[in-house]
């Protein structure tokens, strides 16, 4: 499953690169730059197949944690390949490392820099008019997004005689979420016993 | 009733380090859900309303929303160093937990019941983000700009993107413009009133 590749310092460079440009591109999460990743590992370079790209994301969203850690898992697999490329082994490992931080690093830092610094130039002048308004204005678009996901999530899966029942999970999830206190650990080990048993 | 309750901070970098580890290791199909449930319902390091208004520049800012948020957070108590003890909560010990996997089970996500597993648990994610959602809109209830042109702004956002798919950068430009500008002249108004009662 795992491909042999051959990657140079500056291949590395130009992976990191890749990272760092996408950043600043990430508005609304990093999972909405993924079709880009996808062009430049897969498609342009094939440093990734498509299989280990898809598993990728698919094994980060099995895993707790924020969604971004999807990218570390590509930089893994990267990794992983030049490492097979150079006879496996040690070098396996301190490729994947590599590949993790670059990647990790890439899409993080230039985002990051702008939020600490915006924010706290926010939080200073947090009763100017213009930063009250900004805040404010946008509470009813960001509560909107948040039920929008949720929906878009849903409507992904769009044949009722067959999806009917995860619709009927989503549905159910939601009401619990909202009326009770229950504790989404359970929530979420629900679904995946149901799922796994493949009830929906 | 807990709305009444007064307000908490994180005591330290390490505090704030631990609490987002803990949140970010329950995060299964993202870690909004529980970031709400953590520090707004259970921890009270901030209102329904301050958590909608800090998410709101999150979320608009470039980059994963809750390492934002993670930042926003710390970076307020704790400067730079809480910034950074938040992040490195937020990010290590799932760091560690999905390599593991990787490494354990690079295939193992092919297998039908894997598969299976994950349509059942992104179902539920679904449905937490959603819930989420209908909650905050309680925290709309004082803010100037009025239930109703809040009820609006927020089915113009619901149709852009759940229905018609618009990209997000063009509906947060637009809806998202239109209701700072009104938030903003409701803004004014008040200071205006309050300036002639005084």
């Amino acid at each position: 499953m795992s491909l042999a590749v051959q990657l140079t310092v500056s291949d590395w460079l130009a992976f990191f690169n890749h990272f760092l440009s996408l950043s600043l591109l990430a508005v609304g999460g990093a999972i909405i730059t993924a079709p880009d990743m996808h062009r430049f590992l897969v498609d342009e370079h094939q440093w990734l197949s498509d299989q280990q790209f898809t598993s990728s994301i698919a094994l980060a969203q099995s895993a707790p944690g924020p969604n971004v850690l999807f990218v570390a898992v590509i930089g893994w697999n990267v990794g992983l390949n030049a490492g097979t490329g150079m006879g496996g082994g040690w070098f396996s490992v301190g490729l994947s490392a590599l590949g993790v931080v670059l990647s990790l690093l890439g899409i993080m830092l230039p985002s990051s820099i702008l939020t600490y610094n915006t924010t706290r130039w926010a939080q200073r002048h947090r009763d100017k008019l213009g930063v009250r308004a900004f805040k404010l204005g946008m509470a009813p678009v960001v509560i909107a997004l948040l039920v929008s996901t949720g929906w878009l999530l849903t409507a992904g899966h769009n044949q009722p005689a067959k999806d009917w029942p995860l619709w009927l999970l989503t549905a159910v999830a939601m009401l619990l979420v909202w009326r009770t206190r229950i504790h989404l650990l359970w929530l979420i080990g629900a679904g995946a016993v149901i799922g796994g048993l493949g009830w929906i | 009733m807990p709305e009444h309750q007064p307000l908490q901070q994180p005591r330290s970098k390490t505090d704030l380090f631990v609490s987002f580890t803990v949140l970010a290791l329950q995060g299964f199909g993202g870690v909004l859900a529980v970031v709400q449930r953590e520090l707004v319902e259970k921890k009270r390091w901030m209102t329904r309303e301050q958590f909608v208004e800090d998410w709101a520049v999150a979320q608009i800012l470039p980059g994963p929303n809750v390492v934002n948020f993670c930042l926003m957070i710390g970076g307020r108590y704790f400067g730079l160093g809480g910034a950074l003890a938040s992040l490195a909560g937020l990010l290590m010990a799932p760091l560690a937990v999905v390599l593991l996997l990787a490494m354990a089970f690079g295939g193992v996500s092919d297998a039908p019941w894997a598969q299976g597993a994950l349509r059942g648990m992104g179902a539920v994610a679904a449905g937490l983000i959603a819930a989420t959602g209908i909650k905050l809109m309680s925290a709309l209830k004082r803010n100037p700009m009025g239930l109703p042109v809040c009820a609006a702004v927020m089915l113009s956002t619901f149709a852009c993107v759940g229905v018609l798919r618009w990209p997000l950068i063009w509906v947060l430009l637009g809806v998202g413009s239109a209701a700072c500008g009104w938030a903003y002249l409701q803004l004014t108004h008040q200071m205006l009133n309050k300036g002639d009662a005084a």
